[in-house]
């Protein structure tokens, strides 16, 4: 699981994908949750740090958490090497 | 630590292309408490879905629409609609509020009556009205506003064998401009057929001839039109003094004007845009001083205005049951409101606001209800913020129609609870329980006993 190395998010949550000139915008949890992966973080490991911050329980966040993955993948913005 | 409140994580994509009405700034604020009262509260006690009534919104509304009448005209009077909302603590702020009934129905009429309203400040409207509806009309001497010929000829049989003389109007159908042209009640205007009507009822001299009726519409979007029905009727008031020397007292309008609902496909938001009572009371008033009554024979002004009286004052509360994903990729939402209960969401895009704060973040969502059935869709593409399962909600303006209209179907009606002015909440209706249909419902003898 990698986000594309030519991709950066900045503070205010903006992205652009310069190879296909789309730009995105993420909330804070879509931010935190982009650059775990790009620290390598496992989804285990994501949803454990979430869980530390957030009030929420574990099958939700997983669920919501799967689901940000999917649309990320969507956008070409992830890749699963 | 204390833990901060969840966020699901959001992607959007952004578009370039023209700002369209999806890609306006959420229509929301949160609606964490009404009349002071807060959602939360309101659920843990009376359980989601919850229709909530506001008796303030209704007396306001209601004052003000009056003021805006009674201050360019001088002698209004409201009628209420029953089938609009006839619940009866909802009925009976209007009564306090002096509105007489509206009914359309013989159940509507025993209602009324045991609301506690007079029978000569009954108006009794409708195509269907029995034999017996009819007769106990006619001894309480309410206002029966005739709808079509066979009507007449029953009520003119029906003074052979009651005392009291029947108090009477018809309901006259006519071109206001409008489409479509509601002709299917009453008689029509400009072919002669209500001239008709009342030429039979001054004949047969049996009838007291009070009054004439219309009812154009249901929300009318142009004020206009109301000016053309008040003048065609006027026409025919000043055509009956003129030929009978018979002055009639009243002349209703009927209801039909828009709440602050947004009509599905609109691209403003209702409130935005929509006539306001000012603007009817304009139309109407000068229309009616412009006739030529003499000064002090203008007739009575009534008006049944329904959903533009209660809607604003209607609210429904109910629960997020999960976030989901459609085959496209689409953001779909359930909540344990269905169609069942809210039958206007076929008719408004309804405003829906969460109960609890949020950020500025907010997305596309379809809402599903919790029916098991394709057609359950409360809101197609609401631009929302993110809502978690279990989070609260409020959708507004649903006073009007849905406690009437509404379904038993696959799950029991919720309550509905009153807030007062002094903020004290009070159960007007009861939800449904197994009880209520095992009352209903008889099982033959025959069919008691199976084994599988
Ligand atoms: C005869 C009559 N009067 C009044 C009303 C109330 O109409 P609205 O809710 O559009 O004001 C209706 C509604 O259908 C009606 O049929």
């Amino acid at each position: 699981m990698k986000i594309k190395s030519n991709i950066a998010v900045s503070d205010s949550g903006f992205i652009f994908n310069p190879d296909t000139g789309e730009s995105f915008t993420v909330n804070p949890l879509g931010a935190s949750i982009i650059s775990y992966i790009k620290e390598g973080k496992s989804v285990k490991d994501i949803t454990g740090e979430l869980r530390q911050v957030y009030e929420i329980d574990v099958n939700t966040l997983e669920k919501d958490t799967e689901d940000f993955l999917g649309l990320l993948k969507n956008f070409s913005l992830l890749t699963d090497a | 630590m204390e833990k901060q409140r969840y966020e699901r994580p959001l992607i959007k994509r952004m578009e370039n292309d023209m700002p369209n009405k999806f890609g306006m700034k959420p229509e929301n604020f949160p609606k964490s408490k009404i009349d002071g009262v807060k959602v939360s509260d309101l659920i843990a006690e009376h359980g989601s879905p919850l229709f909530v009534i506001s008796e303030s919104t209704i007396r306001n509304t209601y004052r003000k629409a009056k003021k805006a009448f009674a201050t360019r005209y001088p002698k209004v009077q409201f009628a209420w609609s029953y089938k609009t909302n006839y619940l009866d603590a909802v009925c009976s702020i209007y009564h306090q509020e002096g509105s007489w009934a509206e009914v359309v129905s013989g159940f509507e009429y025993q209602k009324a009556i045991n609301n506690g309203v007079n029978g000569k400040r009954i108006i009794f409207n409708g195509p269907d009205k029995t034999e017996a509806d009819l007769e106990m009309a006619i001894k309480n001497g309410s206002l029966i506003h005739i709808d079509h010929l066979d009507e007449l000829y029953t009520i003119i049989n029906l003074t052979e064998k009651i005392e009291q003389k029947p108090r009477v109007a018809i309901r006259v159908n006519m071109d206001t401009g409008i489409y479509p042209m509601w002709d299917r009640f009453g008689f029509n205007y400009e072919n002669g057929q209500a001239w008709d009507a009342l030429n039979k009822i001054m004949a047969s001299g049996k009838m007291e001839l009070m009054g004439l009726h219309c009812h154009i519409g249901t929300f009318m979007l142009s004020a206009k039109a109301y000016g053309v029905a008040a003048t065609k009727l006027s026409d025919l008031a000043l055509g009956i003094k003129a030929k009978y020397g018979h002055e009639i007292k009243y002349i209703d309008l009927g209801g039909g004007f828009p709440s602050k609902n947004t009509l599905k496909g609109s691209y403003l938001p209702g409130r935005d845009v929509n006539p306001g009572f000012d603007d009817f009371a304009e139309e109407i008033s000068s229309a009616l001083l412009k006739a030529n009554f003499a000064p002090d024979s203008l007739p009575l002004l009534i008006l049944e205005t329904g959903r533009a009286l209660i809607d604003d004052a209607g609210y429904l509360l109910g629960t997020v049951i999960s976030n989901k994903r459609s085959s496209a990729g689409k953001r779909t939402t359930i909540i344990d409101v269905g169609v069942n209960i809210l039958f206007t969401s076929y008719w408004y895009d309804h405003k829906v606001s969460p109960a609890q704060e949020f950020t500025q973040f907010s997305e596309t969502t379809t809402l599903y209800g919790p029916l098991c059935m394709n057609i359950d869709v409360v809101r197609d593409n609401a631009l929302l913020p993110l809502l978690n399962k279990g989070d609260h909600f409020v959708i507004h303006h649903v006073g009007a129609y849905n406690m009437t209209q509404w379904m038993q179907f696959i799950t029991l009606r919720p309550k509905v609870v009153m807030i007062d002015p002094e903020g004290k909440v009070h159960v007007i209706r009861d939800s449904e329980t197994m009880e209520t249909f095992s009352r209903q419902e008889s099982k033959p003898e025959h069919l008691k006993k199976f084994e599988l």
